[in-house]
């Protein structure tokens, strides 16, 4: 198993996970502001996770060609949810004295988000990011079918050769990534939320 | 005439202007209840204005319509002559303080920061914001170095809701609006804030709008009383005013519901008494004494033995008189204070103290420890029953 794939993962592993956090914010803070579009934006994150990984990549080709390109933004729509989700209900379930607090001393909506409700919430939305950074291990590894590398390229050429061993190292290989960010990650989290 | 809004924040806090309120006709509906309902009202500046009433009459809808929390269907609010109408929403709530029963503290932000939200947005100079948290905190004897880089969940509900009036000081507004500031606090802090409260205003001199609905501390504190019900204004009168000539039925009521016995005249001490009360050991100096003094603005205290029994009471004249500095305060005591005993009768203790023109009875327990003392003020509190008493 060559290591090269493991990094070339990672990276894309990591690359969506940056764009999915920022995404979520935008999307979550969104519904959280803006009551008309709410069940929009959640309808759309939660449909998104309906659509099997083989056909979203397929769909998502069709623009951006067999690149990680595609992987990538094929990452990112996958692990919007948790990321979204958890930022709404975040801001949906600060303490109403807190808000009233903040809205009755003057804050305009965008200083009480940012300096108030956003803060607050943070911890339920790692919580968001952690969920997304590990299904997003897995969700790398269908990337190899359009050419995206990672290991799911060593998988899938392993499997074509039939040679067990690089299988059984990539499959552990992967394993231990999600284990690793999980637990270290959800480390942090309670860091976070003993606070 | 200068406006409160105008930009320069000096300007703003001239105090010779007239920070007065003025509601007319206001009514406000949800669906097709009436929760205000054609209410007009003046509060004029610097006044303590309390309103009260049952739950649901509409009391902290009315607050609320003044910093625009919620808009009114009918009529208007004017605050020094502006129609609350052409101010922006954002500007005006700057210029009112906003304290809530929930307190509402930002727990991400140290005590510091949440004080100095409303200066940091009013655009205040660091050093101006600076000094601005020193010298509040300072108010309520809450050092600085001890308490600023706290967070709020490491101060007590009393010390979180004494930041919270700060906060709302802060920005120096004319105007405070307090929807049951004190209520979630135990009986003994709450009173203990009352009385900083009344005197905080004494001092700064602004116009509050509080709402409770405890008639104690309606009477505690208000220059005048707002009675509600059924978003109408019932009554508007001084604390004595109301508790002798309540002016409608339901306020009588309201009044009754309140007290602590069935009859005015089965009121004991035990039940009219302040339990806020300094009490020093008598071996206590002459200099530490009156350093407690005047940390809690009292110009007495009540002197126990060693054992806690009692002695006598000193007072800040008797010690700046009399007193050496380094010498024990049971030199000086005045040992010729009137005592009644807890289980005494009210009526008879206020005869006491009415005869004897002193200035507080001390309130002993069975095993002549201090439970409390009766003042004048204790009078009018236990008024609320005799009221209550004579209707029956
Ligand atoms: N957002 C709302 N929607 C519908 N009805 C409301 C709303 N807010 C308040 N009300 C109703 O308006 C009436 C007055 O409410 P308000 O909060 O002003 O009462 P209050 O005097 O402050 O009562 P309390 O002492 O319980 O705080 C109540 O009957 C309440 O149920
Ligand atoms: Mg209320």
């Amino acid at each position: 198993m060559e290591m090269r794939f493991v990094w070339q993962h990672l990276y894309l592993v990591g690359v969506a996970c940056v764009f999915t956090t920022i995404i979520g914010l935008v999307l979550g803070a969104t519904a959280y502001i803006f009551k008309f579009v709410r069940p929009t934006i959640l309808w759309v994150v939660d449909i998104m996770q309906t659509i099997p990984v083989l056909a979203l990549l397929g769909i998502i080709m069709i623009a951006f060609g067999a690149t990680s390109t595609t992987v990538i933004i094929g990452i990112v729509l996958y692990s919007l949810l948790p990321v979204v989700r958890n930022t709404y209900t975040g801001l949906e379930n600060i303490d109403p004295g807190i808000k009233e607090a903040a809205k009755g001393m003057g804050m305009t909506k965008l200083q009480r988000l940012f300096r108030v409700e956003l803060p607050l919430s943070f911890p339920i939305v790692f919580t968001g990011i952690r969920i997304a950074v590990v299904t997003s291990i897995g969700t790398a590894v269908f990337g190899a079918v359009v050419g995206g590398g990672g290991l799911g390229s060593t998988i899938s050429r392993a499997i074509l050769i039939q040679d067990m061993t690089t299988l059984m190292q990539a499959t552990l290989t992967l394993m231990a990534m999600a284990i690793i960010f999980d637990f270290g990650m959800g480390y942090v989290e309670k860091r976070l939320n003993a606070r | 005439m200068v406006s409160v809004f105008l930009e320069n924040e000096n300007d703003a806090i001239d105090r010779e202007e007239l920070y007065m309120i003025v509601y007319e006709n206001v009514s406000k509906k949800y669906n097709d209840v009436t929760v205000v309902d054609n209410l007009s009202l003046t509060i004029n500046d610097g006044e303590f204005v309390v309103l009260i009433g049952p739950s649901g009459c509409g009391k902290t809808t009315t607050l609320k319509l003044i910093n625009k929390l919620i808009k009114m269907d009918e009529g208007t609010i004017s605050i020094d002559d502006k129609n609350i109408m052409n101010i922006d929403a954002v500007e005006l709530r700057r210029k009112i303080g906003y304290v809530i029963q929930q307190i509402g503290l930002f727990p991400n932000m140290t005590i510091e920061e949440n004080i100095s939200v409303v200066p940091k947005l009013l655009k205040w100079s660091k050093e101006k914001c600076h000094q601005r948290v020193c010298e509040l905190l300072e108010l309520v004897n809450m050092p600085y170095e001890e308490n600023a880089k706290k967070y709020p969940n490491e101060l007590s509900g009393g010390q979180q809701q004494r930041i919270g009036v700060l906060r709302a000081l802060a920005g120096e507004p004319p105007i405070i609006l307090m929807d049951e500031p004190f209520g979630a606090l135990d009986p003994i802090t709450r009173e203990n804030l009352q009385d900083e409260l009344k005197v905080l205003q004494k001092k700064l001199h602004k116009t509050i709008i509080f709402v409770t609905h405890d008639m104690d501390e309606a009477v505690n504190m208000a220059d005048k009383i707002v009675f509600m019900s059924k978003g109408k204004v019932l009554q508007v009168a001084s604390p004595e005013e109301m508790l002798n000539k309540p002016a409608d039925p339901i306020i009588s009521n309201f009044l009754g519901k309140l007290s602590f016995s069935p009859n005015g005249n089965d009121l004991t001490c035990a039940d009219v008494m302040k339990k806020k009360v300094l009490i020093v050991p008598e071996t206590k100096k002459t200099l530490e004494c009156v350093a407690l003094m005047k940390k809690r603005e009292l110009n007495s205290a009540v002197v126990v033995d060693v054992n806690d029994k009692f002695k006598g009471a000193v007072t800040i004249e008797n010690i700046r008189e009399h007193g050496k500095p380094g010498e024990m305060i049971s030199k000086i005591l005045d040992t010729q204070i009137e005592t009644v005993m807890i289980t005494t009768n009210a009526k008879e203790a206020f005869d006491k103290l009415i005869e004897t023109k002193a200035d507080y009875l001390v309130v002993l327990d069975r095993d002549k420890t201090v439970a409390g003392i009766i003042t004048g003020s204790s009078m009018t509190k236990a008024l609320a029953s005799v009221v209550w008493g004579e209707e029956n």
